[in-house]
């Protein structure tokens, strides 16, 4: 379990903002894909995970704007009640900032059980929502995409951190032109 | 840890409490106005002309493949699929006959008696790009949109019975809500009687009930439920559901009625969109008819 962790030993840069925003575009699309039964379930919400991640490596560039705008945009996708992912990114996003400096030091298995919590905090935030609007409890199989979710999380976490690990400059020692 | 940005120390902006109370106010804001009242259409379409065309792209693939499976189809089962719907035509033309003169008696006898005609229907064929993620409600993407003149309101039908309603028309596509959702109402008439009575979805498991009827109510397992048509919106006669059980117990004051819906809600990949060739009478204002009783 120890390169599971990819941080403390790895010195890294800074994500670019393109490789951010591209990240989270590539997530909307990929929450779009068309699916039927249990696929629809199971599918995790590829966009809560990857804010989840910036929100926690990069606080300062993500933050509630980027999760309450993605919010809005997932409430067209889907159609459903206006501002309903916006309400559910946000309170994810504030729980995740609270957490981010305890997380960065957590192995990635340690990450996807806190990142597991806060994928239901996003679903029973939005249930209350919709129940408070007066929509039917789905089953419980409407937490299913929560577990899948936190499965993905050390996978995606690697990926994501993987172009940070590039070195900016040549490394020390190579002859310059 | 790798953030560029200079520490809070010189550059803060709000305070991040401030900021999540703010967006949180906001989207409660969206929330009550999307659903208490109807302004968002035009924010709604604006976004949407930016994440239906994603939807488009991310279909496509999938779309292609469902092409090239069709492709591939064996010729003996291409010719059985051909002799069968011969057969089906030959059959739909000689009631199609039968239906002319029926439509020409009635118009005739509808005359004699001096009552309004009938609203005519065009309906118009749509393709179901996927359906809907929202786990709360049941709905499903056609590809035939505002451009195509379908419009928020109109009857979603397949070869069998009432698929749903649109309930919102983008440009390219439009939204159909089936009438399995919980909060898609059908009136219809029984068939066998003529009871009237509303049919909804229970939002479960693609099943329809019908509540507020009283224990009593004259229906029965195996009864035809078919459009009323009262409401102006459904024309009258097509088939939505047929009554699966009946529980009558005398503690609750309504009889609890479970349907099956006529159409293949689910099943399908082209549906037809009724458009009304006439719009229905004007209702009369409201005064007017609370003075008369």
């Amino acid at each position: 379990m120890a390169n599971a962790d990819p941080r403390p030993s790895v010195l890294t840069r800074p994500p670019s903002s393109r490789f951010i925003v591209g990240s989270l575009l590539a997530a909307l699309i990929a929450n779009l894909l068309p699916g039927t039964g249990l696929a629809v379930l199971l599918w995790p919400d590829l966009v809560a995970l990857v804010l989840l991640y910036w929100v926690i490596h990069a606080p300062r560039r993500v933050g509630f704007g980027s999760a309450w705008l993605l919010g809005l945009l997932m409430d067209i996708a889907d159609g459903v009640l206006f501002g309903q992912h916006a309400f559910a990114y946000v309170i994810t996003t504030y729980a995740a900032w609270r957490l981010h400096r305890r997380l960065q030091t957590f192995n990635l298995w340690q990450q996807a059980l806190y990142v597991l919590g806060l994928l239901l905090l996003l679903d029973v935030s939005m249930l209350l929502v919709r129940l408070a609007f007066g929509a039917a409890f789905p089953g419980p199989l409407y937490f299913a995409g929560s577990a899948t979710g936190a499965l993905l999380w050390p996978l995606l976490s690697t990926l994501l951190a993987l172009p940070q690990r590039k070195p900016v400059s040549p490394p020390y020692g190579t002859p310059s032109r | 840890m790798n953030d560029p940005t200079p520490p809070p120390f010189f550059k803060t902006g709000l305070p991040p409490h401030l900021r999540f109370t703010i967006f949180v106010l906001l989207s409660a804001v969206l929330m009550l106005a999307d659903a208490r009242l109807t302004y968002l259409g035009a924010l709604r379409q604006a976004l949407a002309v930016f994440v239906n065309p994603l939807q488009h792209a991310v279909n496509a693939p999938v779309r292609l493949a469902g092409q090239v499976a069709d492709f591939f189809v064996t010729h003996s089962r291409l010719r059985l699929e051909n002799e069968e719907l011969r057969q089906t035509r030959l059959r739909l033309s000689a009631q199609l006959l039968e239906l002319e003169a029926l439509r020409a008696e009635n118009a005739h006898l509808r005359a004699l008696l001096d009552a309004r005609p009938r609203y005519g229907h065009t309906a118009q064929l749509a393709q179901i790009l996927y359906a809907e993620r929202d786990p709360f409600s049941r709905k499903i993407i056609i590809d035939r949109g505002s451009l195509h003149h379908v419009e928020a309101g109109q009857v979603v039908v397949d070869e069998t019975g009432v698929v749903g309603q649109v309930t919102r028309a983008y440009p390219a596509v439009a939204e159909v809500t089936l009438i399995t959702d919980k909060n898609q109402a059908v009136p219809v008439q029984n068939l066998r009687n003529g009871l009237r009575a509303v049919v909804f979805g229970s939002g479960q498991d693609g099943t329809l009930n019908v509540p507020f009827m009283p224990t009593n109510a004259d229906l029965v397992p195996g009864d035809q439920l078919v459009t009323s048509g009262l409401d102006g919106i459904y024309p009258p006669g097509l088939p939505v559901a047929t009554v699966v059980r009946v529980e009558r117990n005398a503690a609750y004051p309504f009889a609890r009625i479970a349907c099956l819906p006529a159409a293949g809600v689910d099943r399908h990949r082209h549906v037809l969109v009724l458009r009304s060739t006439a719009p229905p009478p004007p209702r009369p204002p409201a005064e007017v008819a609370r003075g008369k009783r």
